[in-house]
């Protein structure tokens, strides 16, 4: 005798219910505290509803704008790196076998595991000799740290399924590396391009501990305008600003959710947002 | 050009970026972690910075601490990440709107979760208004305290939350791969629902929960925003502890901040080396 089936079905539904509830609540007092002014205890919703966090965070004065810019700039910077880095190493290890592949694996991975505070205090002590600390280029350089490894991991997946012989023949029929890069190579690894581009933005869009360390409180990115704001207890501002934050993952997320799945290396990137 | 020569082109500029920062950076941190820095003049390594640190007694609660949350977090959403995923592999009416929602945190960074769980459990949070207008408390200090807490309750909210929908994506990706064959001959010959999932499906998918798993703990033990945001001052959490030491307006301070970083490193490589291990005894067993 196996449990009621109708019983069974409405345990499914309940806890079904209660998971996906406990996974978007967290976000619904952010989205609140932006259009509220003033929300007091014990009240449950706010007296009075305003757009003034939003009409501040947009102003020139609050320097949520500027971050925004900055922030963007560099996950962008970022990912181009990234990709300009990751497609070369990622056709290395998708396409040959060569002995200390695996040692060249674990290096390229050492980093998704190790946490980046670990590293980041040593990078810091040698970025100061160097003149990095407190840059824009030391927060980029520092950034390609959690990023490169997904990349490469993306790119060698799908050059592990490409067959360099079409390169050959368009060489063969006289077109110049260039073009066999432009028409042949290129068309073929795109999809990975865009799939590790986005995963290598996403990645240097949510680093909070690397900036605040390399960037010394000087590049303020949102995250670390995110934290002043919440730690000083600006709620409106904070939902306003956290609103602003999460826009271009959840864009990212609308568009990928169909191709998304455990099968994909990628996956593992959101373990580091 | 040979292969060997092409291989090495095509991997060399993400090997210097790699070996130059991150094994660079460790060993900097190492270095300076036993007082031995030539351009600064000090040429003799020591041992007093990983002394000071291991018989002070805030960096073992502040470990302890530490380990707590990791450990305790993953644990939960591993056990949690099953279950949602098994909840999720049925087919139902909705299922992609359902599965939308279920990935929409993945891409929410972790800053903006600790925050959402900062407005929900503290003394003035929802929960507590909610408590108030049910009468089960009358003023904010009645609300057990769940953020800033010494249990570190409001961390492990926050890292459960995240951490769902990153193993249930990877654990139910497991289980379409495996698809339901193996269950159903099981159950044919007899197995109960329970053994059908304990003897036949958990040891199929424990590969992908374990690799999640290990992430999950070195992330959790690595991290510096939830703790710094959801965490009480003392203890605080090692790499809150780390940054403090690191900034510390007292540079003697410096070398004790690379112990501690020294000591989640080797935590984490410690990490990837039981995974490693296990894994492979996996795949022989």
């Amino acid at each position: 005798m196996g449990p009621d089936p109708f019983a069974m079905r409405a345990f499914r539904i309940l806890t079904g219910v209660l998971l996906i509830v406990w996974l978007v609540l967290p976000l619904v007092p952010l989205a609140i505290w932006s259009f509220a002014r003033g929300w007091r205890f014990p009240d449950l919703l706010p007296q009075e509803w305003s757009l003034k966090a939003w009409s501040y965070a947009l102003s020139d004065t609050s320097g949520v704008v500027d971050s925004l810019g900055l922030t963007i700039g560099i996950s962008l910077g970022v990912t181009v790196l990234s990709i300009l880095v990751g497609v070369p190493a990622g056709r290395a290890l998708g396409l040959y076998q060569f002995r200390g592949k695996q040692a060249v694996e674990l290096m390229i991975l050492a980093p998704t595991i190790v946490p980046g505070i670990a590293v980041a205090l040593g990078i810091h002590s040698v970025f100061i000799a160097l003149g990095l600390t407190n840059t824009i280029p030391g927060v980029m350089l520092v950034h390609l740290v959690p990023t490169l490894p997904y990349m490469v991991l993306v790119m060698a997946g799908i050059f592990a399924n490409f067959d360099p012989s079409y390169e050959a023949q368009a060489r063969s029929l006289g077109a110049g590396p260039v073009q066999t890069f432009w028409y042949i190579t290129l068309p073929a690894i795109l999809p990975g391009i865009i799939v590790g581009g986005m995963f290598a933005f996403l990645v240097s869009w949510s680093q909070y501990i690397l900036t605040l360390l390399i960037g010394g409180g000087r590049v303020v990115t949102l995250p670390l305008l995110l934290f002043n704001f919440a730690a000083s207890g600006r709620n409106d501002i904070t939902g306003a600003i956290g609103m602003i934050y999460i826009l271009p993952g959840l864009l990212i997320l609308l568009v990928t959710a169909r191709h998304l799945s455990g099968q994909n290396g990628a996956v593992g990137g959101f373990g580091r947002l | 050009m040979s292969d060997r020569m092409r291989i090495m082109l095509l991997l060399a500029p993400a090997m210097l970026i790699i070996v130059v920062l991150f094994f660079g950076g460790l060993a900097a941190g190492l270095m300076r972690s036993f007082n031995y820095m030539p351009v600064i003049g000090l040429t003799r390594p020591n041992l007093e910075a990983y002394a000071a640190v291991f018989t002070s007694r805030e960096f073992y609660l502040s470990f302890l601490l530490t380990f707590h949350i990791a450990f305790t977090s993953t644990v939960i959403s591993s056990v949690l990440a099953i279950g949602a995923a098994l909840l999720l592999r049925r087919s139902f009416i909705g299922k992609s709107v359902i599965n939308f929602l279920f990935q929409l945190n993945l891409t929410v960074p972790h800053i903006v979760g600790a925050i959402g769980i900062l407005y929900l459990f503290s003394q003035s949070g929802s929960f507590a208004r909610l408590g108030y207008h049910w009468g089960l408390i009358a003023k904010p200090g009645d609300f057990p305290a769940l953020v800033f807490d010494p249990y570190a309750i409001g961390i492990i909210l926050q890292y459960v939350w995240k951490e769902i929908p990153f193993i249930g994506v990877i654990v139910l990706a497991n289980m379409q791969a495996i698809g339901q064959d193996y269950e159903s001959v099981a159950r044919s010959l007899g197995a109960s629902r329970w053994q059908a999932f304990r003897h036949v499906l958990l040891p199929l998918i424990f590969p992908g929960v374990l690799s999640a798993s290990v992430m999950v703990f070195a992330f959790t033990f690595g991290a510096y925003e939830i703790p710094a945001l959801l965490g009480q001052n003392y203890p605080a959490a090692l790499p809150v502890l780390a940054y403090r030491k690191y900034t510390d307006v007292d540079l003697a301070a410096r070398p004790e901040a690379m112990a501690m970083a020294i000591v989640i490193a080797v935590l984490s490589a410690v990490m990837i080396y039981l995974y490693l291990r296990m894994s492979r005894r996996k795949i022989r067993g």
